[in-house]
């Protein structure tokens, strides 16, 4: 038997999928819908106060467009007040450390801290040491969690609205990740994410690009798309990380298309009812074609729209969790 | 409920009690809204779904109309949450659903207790962000005093008088196999309110 659900949120962060439980990735999926409810209103008032008069701070390291704009809205959807840092503009480049500069915007009463940062485990040494609570929008090569739990909604929404059961999970879902695997905070949290709501993932990569140990997280792995395509109900094509190739893992970008890219020809070997899915920014014709980017078994837009809700429900959990709070003054004390 | 401790509650309403309540109140509703196709009921989560659902078939069987009837959930517009003072019910949040629009309409809003008048105070802010209705009502089955603002039913089922130390059950057929609203004595009993 699986474990229930627990009826109350108790973590103070969100830092990766791997220290989630089953029943908490649930509980993020099972609040989300009511979140993607009030950004579909039809009378455009697409707002609710749950985190009216908070301040949520954007804190990003490296560059980033999607997250930060997807994290900001999320924030003023919950009629939060936000406030963004950029690394190029903040005192990090005068030299001032990660905890002094936390200490000051904490000074400021901040209450979330959306955190991007090029180091691992900078958000994780940050939680620990500080009472504000601690969202990682991305960490080095280690996860970017909130990317994961969007993905794994869209997968189940796409999933119950196929099969026309609104109650269906993720269990024997077949995921195909294609592409730059060895770099991919993303790949890593959709692993977690996936494996643990019991889906089975097929990476699909050169094997210069499929990093070392991976089958010890308990998925197949192949150099072949053809195979990986076969039964896929989800093919997630990976950005190609073109500013982290420097190392020579891949002889040339145009072998890496006529063999991995997903396109109308690769899509062949795929089941007819396979989604594609990309976390974005695309290369086009790269990764993926322009064609099925903009085709019909795309998804990709969803998971924008997705990923403003299940932010919002992140949020919402961290920061209006009596456990949380809870969970907090004990550590204090 | 335990059957042996069944002594201590008093029943107020029994079901043909509680059928002839809805029934004048929809008589009530019906004669102050005699443009009845621009009514529309909101029922709040739980136990309003329900009695909405009641109300409005009443309503359909004295005026010949059937008005509309959608869901309220209110949690995302309480008090409490937004203070971080409560947070037990933070993993479920219900759902507000209704497919037609609120503009320009009466929305008359149904819940079982009536107590504080939180829960209505968070519902007309929520119905106020999906439209601007002509006008808001309230229908309640019980209210059972102890009000923290000023708010009050336009239709009453009954008026249970201010002991706040009074337990209050609605028990419906759709979600507790019977109808019946009961009423306990505990001196030391926080108030509750519903489903709260």
């Amino acid at each position: 038997m699986e474990a229930m659900a627990p009826a109350v949120w108790v973590k103070k962060d969100l830092i990766g999928i791997r220290d989630l439980s089953r029943g908490e990735i649930e509980m993020i999926l099972d609040t989300a819908p009511q979140f993607l409810a009030v950004s579909k209103r039809a009378s455009g008032i697409k707002k609710v106060p749950l985190l009216q008069g908070r301040l949520v701070v954007n804190w990003f390291h490296e560059p980033s467009t999607r997250t930060r704009t997807s994290f900001e809205l999320a924030a003023k959807r919950l009629s939060a007040d936000t406030l963004s840092i950029a690394a190029s503009s903040s005192s990090s480049v005068k030299g001032e450390t990660l905890h002094d500069t936390l200490a000051n915007i904490e000074a400021m009463r901040a209450d979330i801290i959306v955190l991007r940062h090029g180091c691992a485990g900078a958000p994780h040494i940050l939680a620990a040491a500080h009472a504000s609570h601690i969202i990682n929008a991305g960490d080095g090569r280690h996860e970017h969690p909130t990317q994961a739990l969007l993905d794994v909604f869209t997968m189940r929404e796409t999933l119950r609205r196929q099969r026309g059961n609104p109650e269906l999970g993720l269990d024997g879902l077949k995921v195909a990740i294609i592409g730059d695997i060895e770099h991919s905070r993303v790949a890593r949290s959709n692993i977690h994410a996936l494996t643990k709501l019991g889906a089975s993932i097929t990476l699909c990569a050169p094997a210069t690009l499929l990093p070392r140990g991976v089958e010890r997280l308990g998925v197949a792995q192949t150099t072949r798309l053809c195979e990986a395509l076969a039964d896929a109900d989800v093919i997630y094509a990976l950005r190609m990380q073109l500013e982290r190739q420097s190392r020579g893992l891949l002889p040339s970008i145009r072998e890496y298309v006529k063999l991995f890219r997903v396109d109308r020809d690769s899509l062949r070997y795929a089941p007819d009812h396979a989604i594609v899915m990309h976390p974005g920014p695309i290369n086009r014709d790269l990764e993926l074609s322009t064609e099925v980017a903009d085709g019909t078994r795309s998804v990709i837009l969803q998971q924008v729209t997705n990923g403003v809700a299940v932010r919002m429900a992140i949020m919402h959990l961290l920061a209006n969790s009596g456990g949380a709070r809870r969970a907090r003054e004990s550590q204090a004390s | 409920m335990n059957g042996d401790s069944s002594t201590e509650y008093t029943v107020i309403m029994d079901a043909a009690a509680m059928k002839a309540t809805i029934y004048s109140m929809a008589l009530a509703i019906a004669a102050d809204n005699p443009e009845l196709d621009s009514l529309v009921l909101l029922g709040i989560l739980s136990r309003g779904k329900p009695l909405a659902d009641r109300l409005a078939d009443q309503i359909g069987q004295v005026a010949g109309y059937r008005p509309p009837v959608g869901v309220l959930s209110t949690t995302m517009y309480r008090d409490d949450l937004r203070s971080g003072t409560g947070g037990e019910v933070v993993g479920r949040i219900g759902e507000t659903h209704f497919d037609f629009s609120i503009d320009n309409r009466t929305v008359l809003l149904v819940d079982d207790v009536l107590a504080a008048g939180r829960t209505i105070r968070a519902a007309m802010d929520e119905v106020m962000d999906y439209g601007r209705p002509r006008r808001i009502q309230l229908a309640c089955l019980i209210d059972r005093g102890g009000r923290e603002l000023p708010i009050q039913a336009d239709y009453l089922g009954y008026a249970l008088g201010t002991d706040a130390y009074e337990w209050v059950f609605v028990r419906l057929m759709e979600s507790d196999g019977e109808d019946v609203v009961l009423v306990k004595h505990a001196q030391d009993a926080p108030v509750s309110e519903g489903d709260e």
